[in-house]
């Protein structure tokens, strides 16, 4: 399997990176290259192994419900670009 | 003219009754001043990482076991990358191709009387989710601005096959849902705080057709009102469209109670590609088989086998049994009611439940368990119907005086306001010969076959009685004496 340029540009919008006609073109040599490595790793006979959702063989730790957080809502925001009524505020959205 | 067939699934977000978020320690409480419950877990500061909520997944079993689904021994979270501002991670922690909860049924009723059937719906999943933050549109000086208070809030999606056929099932399928969560405690059940709210997917294909049709998915329906309203205008303006000869086209709308429709807000086209992948920031989540017993054991008699008993134990109909199980505190108070005027009065005592009690309690606005009348009055009332103590009608006027807090039992208020039954049939004679000789003209006209006369003259002695004659022991005197 390889990507089409036209696949590049698509997962790079997705992504919201902007990339230049000349960016795409290295991308997708280095995407293509990942998938040369998975196709060759694809070869490899698995039937019987079970997959794994994280490379470490644990369990999910769980804490206990409660509230442990305090409002910390002035330090949050002395940082933010803009914000007004305790509200952050950006660009505006409409869908 | 064709016949067509509707087909609606329905996915429900609810959120779970925690008091803090699936993966940070911030509070879940509803209406705080924006964003003092968005912690740097929320805000996606860098360096944070998420740790699971242990009671977010329990309800998740709760849910899972009550509704017969298998409780996955191992699920996984994986990410649903998009961007929007109310989620400043840029993916929304879910699970995909591992969820918590899968398969399952939730058994319904549908319409009531004699039109009511029972109907059952196949869940295909529930999974575990956070929820967004919030968007204000109105004018920050051209801007938006975000509320990340909500953002992180645990959230259950629970999916099912298309199996309803109608807007009616929907409803009553989204009914039966709410109540069950409420039932085993995992939500609030809040429609209006957005604690429990419907997407439905809708298409419409030719009676006999074995494919589905092209579905649209209606977005966020907060109240059952809008469900049936959304999917009724859905399914008349997909019709519509096929008979003019145009083709369906997947996509997602929104309903808008103003005016009634629907209008569409991405076409497939411009649907989102998720790129789902396992989070790497957390473990695969193991639910080991003690913990499931555990919740099995604490698990409330859930509605659908209360219901069971209720009809095979009480002798109720299946209406009857349904209806009072539509939330816990109506089966409680029904049950308390029983208790004290026995299994005998079994069917009484739900028509006093269904019919008295709901009509009163809607007509002041209340709930069942704010009700003036406490099971235990309505119980003893119900007593004193089943040994003749008083009629029916009397009844209804103790009802109203116990309401009125006029007396603490039934007992009380017969004896204040002298409603006892008149069951001494000397008493009752001397009624019925007052009335038959006070009425010749009545009598005349029965004993020409007037039948109407006759309901005429037990009117008349139960005036007499100020309604307190004993009505079978009149009748009977009555037709007696009209026969001799």
């Amino acid at each position: 399997m390889s990507l089409t340029l036209e696949q590049v540009q698509r997962i790079a919008h997705l992504a919201r990176i902007e990339v230049s006609e000349s960016e795409a073109l290295t991308t997708q040599v280095h995407l293509n290259g990942i998938f040369e490595l998975i196709e060759q790793m694809q070869a490899v006979d698995t039937r019987g192994v079970e997959p794994m959702a994280h490379a470490q063989d644990l369990s999910q730790r769980l804490r206990d419900d409660a509230v442990s957080e305090t409002d910390r809502r002035a330090a949050f925001q002395a940082v933010a670009p803009e914000t007004e009524a305790g509200l952050y505020l950006v660009p505006k959205v409409i869908e | 003219m064709k016949q067509w067939e509707v087909v609606i699934g329905i996915e429900t977000h609810a959120q779970l009754a925690t008091v803090s978020k699936i993966f940070s320690g911030a509070s879940t409480a509803f209406g705080a001043e924006p964003n003092t419950q968005a912690c740097a877990v929320d805000l996606a500061l860098p360096g944070v990482l998420p740790v699971l909520n242990k009671k977010a997944v329990e309800c998740a079993i709760r849910f899972g076991l009550a509704i017969g689904a298998h409780v996955a021994p191992k699920s996984v979270f994986a990410r649903k990358n998009y961007f929007y501002p109310d989620l400043p991670k840029g993916y929304q922690i879910s699970q995909m191709d591992l969820p918590v909860v899968v398969g399952g049924q939730l058994t319904l009723q549908v319409g009531s009387g004699d039109k009511a059937y029972e109907k059952v719906v196949t869940l295909t999943r529930a999974h575990l989710e956070e929820d967004a933050g919030k968007s204000l549109h109105e004018d920050f000086q051209g801007k938006s601005g975000i509320d990340l208070n909500r953002a992180g809030t645990p959230l259950l999606e629970i999916v099912t096959e298309p199996d309803m056929r109608s807007s009616d099932e929907a409803v009553a399928y989204a009914r039966a849902l709410h109540a069950l969560v409420r039932w085993i405690g995992i939500c609030d059940g809040n429609m209006q705080e957005g604690s429990f709210r419907c997407d439905a997917n809708v298409s419409v294909r030719p009676k006999g057709q074995a494919e589905y049709g092209t579905r649209r998915e209606i977005k966020n329906l907060n109240s059952f009102r809008f469900l049936k309203e959304a999917i009724d205008f859905e399914v008349q303006w997909q019709i519509n469209e096929i008979e003019e000869g145009r083709k369906i086209q997947q996509a997602t709308v929104l309903f808008d109670p103003d005016t009634g429709e629907t209008r569409t807000m991405r076409t497939k086209e411009d649907a989102h590609d998720y790129r789902y992948f396992p989070d790497p920031d957390l473990l695969p989540l193991v639910i080991g088989e003690d913990w499931i017993a555990r919740v099995r054991n604490e698990l409330p008699e859930l509605p659908q086998q209360k219901r069971e008993r209720f009809i095979n134990e009480l002798g109720l109909s299946a209406y009857d049994a349904a209806t009072l199980t539509a939330s816990q505190e109506m089966a409680d108070y029904f049950e308390s009611t029983v208790a004290v005027a026995g299994k005998t009065s079994a069917k009484p005592c739900a028509n006093w439940v269904m019919v008295d009690l709901a009509a009163r309690l809607n007509k002041e606005d209340r709930d069942i368990a704010a009700s003036p009348v406490s099971p235990e009055q309505l119980g003893g009332l119900i007593l004193r119907i089943a040994d003749n103590t008083i009629s029916n009608n009397i009844a209804k006027k103790v009802f109203e005086a116990l309401w009125l807090g006029e007396g603490a039992t039934a007992d009380q208020v017969i004896e204040k306001q002298g409603l006892k039954q008149i069951t001494d049939s000397g008493a009752i004679e001397k009624l019925v010969d007052d009335v038959l000789a006070a009425n010749a003209a009545n009598v005349a006209e029965f004993k020409a076959g007037k039948e109407k006369a006759f309901n005429s003259l037990v009117g008349q002695v139960m005036k007499a009685a100020k309604g307190k004659a004993n009505p079978q022991q009149v009748n009977d005197l009555l037709k007696a004496k009209l026969a001799e």
